[in-house]
């Protein structure tokens, strides 16, 4: 068994609530944080711990909360994304709705290393009863006395507040997030100025996943050193894992960074195998934006060495054979499921989320989704495969904010890795209606290259 | 286009306006256009919708122009910009729901509605329509319900025909 940082207790009664988190430990951060450390001396442990953020694009954490600029009689705001929308990502919405005061903790510890006081959880607008848990919870935290004016006596005054969005997957950007929160459409800011310069209100703030945040918690409790033993080289800590599509065990599993994806996969502890007595095809491995990869590249490097639940392993081979952790969706696909189609969809998804301000996303998201639905509906011409990849490209760091390489990307490496599909649904347009193309070779070992 | 119902005049009810006042209270001076999503939620599970009577009344309240309110609730999917049924039923048609049987569901739900997708059932009770993923997918398949968001997971037909039938008799 892998050790639980976060998710240690959520098996305990009434564990939502304040009584029983405190009970099982709850809460000695802030006491710690509050009465021995300095706000300095908490960013030096969160550096220690070598936390990388769990949003998605894995930034030290540490070093993020570092760069804060700190001008004098401005205040600075601590923001936490829980707008999960990317698609094979649930982890957040299991934290908060199973231990929310992790996350009410986390935000005490995180505004006070940065000094700020008044902080903001964004949170998706769909997710109404995580809303209603969380404010359930900081007024718990609040009539405890952890949070309001002289926190514990020590001087520091918080308030905490949740912020609905209204639907919109970009708002999980988070400059898109700071526009959403101000009030406004969520269109992605231009960068620079990061929000560590200008972000809410134009003051400076950081912006952090519900994890990394609630991650902090144990950082503080047993200091970043003892958190940076556990986990794999830079890849340190434990990882919240959301495991969906064909396996016999969906759900959310903290994980030790550094597992095997083959254990992660086929383990009871785990994934439990591919339902159905079936065999697994792909894996898109940290949520809808990363690089779909096929059976034989997600289990496995290009060398034959064994592939690993972290963020070297899993980009090792850069785009050619590798994807990225991203933020720990692990979407599996069985032998039934058609790579065409569930490109399409995808690509559907970011055409329908795009904000429309840049137009090499805008046009090129729409375009991908047409010709994609036409080679899945056996409309699709050779020429058709090589004009995606050629769409991808032009989109593919031409934009303002990152979800155009997030719709090129699933795009690219699902003709790289799947080519003959593809072609086969435009040789075959009759059969490709009527069934799938199956397994083929995705699934034989790599053929390792000979050193030269 | 102005429709027979926006043209009836909207007046928020005084415990409204005291949770409009509470939610301005959150943000700093001078900021209380942040007030302005969680404001059209609080509008949008009184009235079901928001005309454009109602995002005008906001906009008086948060002292900004009626445009500032109608580009906010273009942007965002969650805002119904027209009257629905009394249940929204939203399916999350996302690729990972895809993987196990959400298009199945979907087309389930409307042939047991007798609508299409964006349709209102003749009693004015149901209406459906897919969503983006909804941080569910490993419950697939889900759908959702406002005002609340109430989940429903890991559904059958079976399990379909019960929630319409439990939602009839509510
Ligand atoms: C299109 C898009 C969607 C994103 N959605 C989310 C999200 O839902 N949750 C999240 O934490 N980060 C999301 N991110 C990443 C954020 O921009 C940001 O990097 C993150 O919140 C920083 O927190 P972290 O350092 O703790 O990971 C998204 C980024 C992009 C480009
Ligand atoms: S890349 Fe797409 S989503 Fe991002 S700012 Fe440009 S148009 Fe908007
Ligand atoms: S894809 Fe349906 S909930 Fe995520």
């Amino acid at each position: 068994m892998g050790r639980k940082l976060l998710l240690e207790h959520i098996n305990v009664p009434g564990i939502n609530t304040f009584q029983v988190y405190k009970e099982k430990g709850g809460y000695r951060a802030v006491e710690k944080a509050l009465k021995t450390m300095s706000s300095d001396d908490v960013v030096e442990e969160v550096k220690k711990s070598g936390l990388r953020g769990r949003g998605g694009a894995g930034f030290p954490t540490g070093m993020k909360w570092s760069f804060l600029a700190k001008p004098e009689g401005v205040p600075r705001y601590l923001v936490c994304n829980a707008d999960e929308s990317e698609p094979g990502t649930f982890k957040d919405r299991y934290l908060m709705t199973h231990i929310p005061h992790a996350l009410i903790e986390g935000m005490i510890v995180g505004s006070y290393a940065l000094g700020a006081n008044t902080s903001y959880i964004y949170v998706r607008g769909e997710m109404m009863p995580q809303i209603r848990i969380l404010e359930k919870a900081i007024a718990e935290a609040k009539a405890a006395g952890y949070l309001g004016k002289n926190i514990l006596g020590s001087g520091y005054d918080l308030e905490i507040y949740v912020q609905p969005g209204g639907g919109a997957y970009i708002c999980g950007e988070e400059t898109a997030l700071l526009e959403s929160l101000e009030g406004k459409r969520g269109n992605p800011r231009i960068k620079p100025p990061f929000p560590a310069i200008a972000g809410l209100y134009g003051c400076p703030t950081v912006v952090n996943n519900v994890e990394s945040i609630a991650a902090t918690v144990p950082i503080v409790n047993e200091g970043g050193e003892e958190y940076a033993k556990i986990g794999i080289g830079r890849s340190t800590g434990t990882k919240l894992i959301s495991a969906s599509g064909n396996i016999n065990k969906p759900g959310v599993y903290e994980i030790e960074l550094g597992l095997s994806v083959e254990d992660f996969i086929y383990s009871d502890e785990y994934c439990g195998g591919i339902a159905n007595g079936k065999r697994l095809k792909a894996v898109v491995a940290g949520g809808s934006s990363v690089p779909i990869l096929p059976a034989n590249l997600i289990l496995n490097l290009a060398n034959g060495d064994k592939r690993l639940m972290s963020y070297e392993s899993l980009s090792e081979g850069g785009f050619a054979t590798g994807t990225m952790l991203g933020s720990g969706g692990f979407v599996v696909l069985d032998e039934d499921q058609c790579i065409v189609r569930n490109t399409w969809n995808f690509s559907r998804f970011y055409h329908h989320e795009s904000c429309g301000q840049c137009s090499p996303c805008r046009e090129g998201t729409g375009w991908m989704e047409k010709v994609l639905h036409r080679i899945e509906y056996g409309h699709g011409k050779m020429s058709d495969i090589d004009l995606l990849v050629d769409v991808s490209k032009k989109i593919e760091g031409n934009t303002i904010c990152p979800l155009g390489d997030a719709a090129a990307w699933p795009v690219a490496s699902a003709i790289r890795h799947f080519r003959d599909e593809f072609e086969w649904h435009v040789k075959e347009p009759k059969l490709a209606l009527e069934r799938n193309y199956g397994l083929a070779r995705y699934a034989d070992p790599i053929e390792i290259a000979e050193e030269a | 286009m102005l429709r027979v119902e926006e043209v009836q005049a909207v007046e928020f009810s005084s415990a409204l306006i005291s949770k409009f006042d509470e939610i301005v209270s959150r943000y700093p001076e001078g900021r209380s256009k942040s007030a302005l999503l969680p404001i059209l939620h609080e509008v949008q599970a009184v009235y079901g919708w928001l005309s454009s009577a109602a995002m005008d009344k906001v906009a008086e309240y948060l002292n900004i122009q009626p445009i500032e309110v109608y580009e906010v609730a273009t942007f965002y999917t969650m805002f119904f910009l027209k009257p629905q049924g009394k249940y929204v039923l939203e399916v999350c048609r996302t690729g990972p729901c895809c993987l196990v049987g959400a298009e199945k569901i979907m087309d389930y739900i409307g042939e047991k509605l007798g609508v299409k997708e964006g349709e209102v059932t003749a009693d004015g009770l149901f209406s459906y329509r897919g969503v983006e993923c909804l941080a569910a997918c490993g419950y697939a398949p889900v759908l959702q319900i406002g005002p609340e968001y109430t989940f429903y997971e890991n559904l059958t037909p079976e399990s379909v025909d019960q929630l319409i039938e439990d939602l009839k008799d509510k």
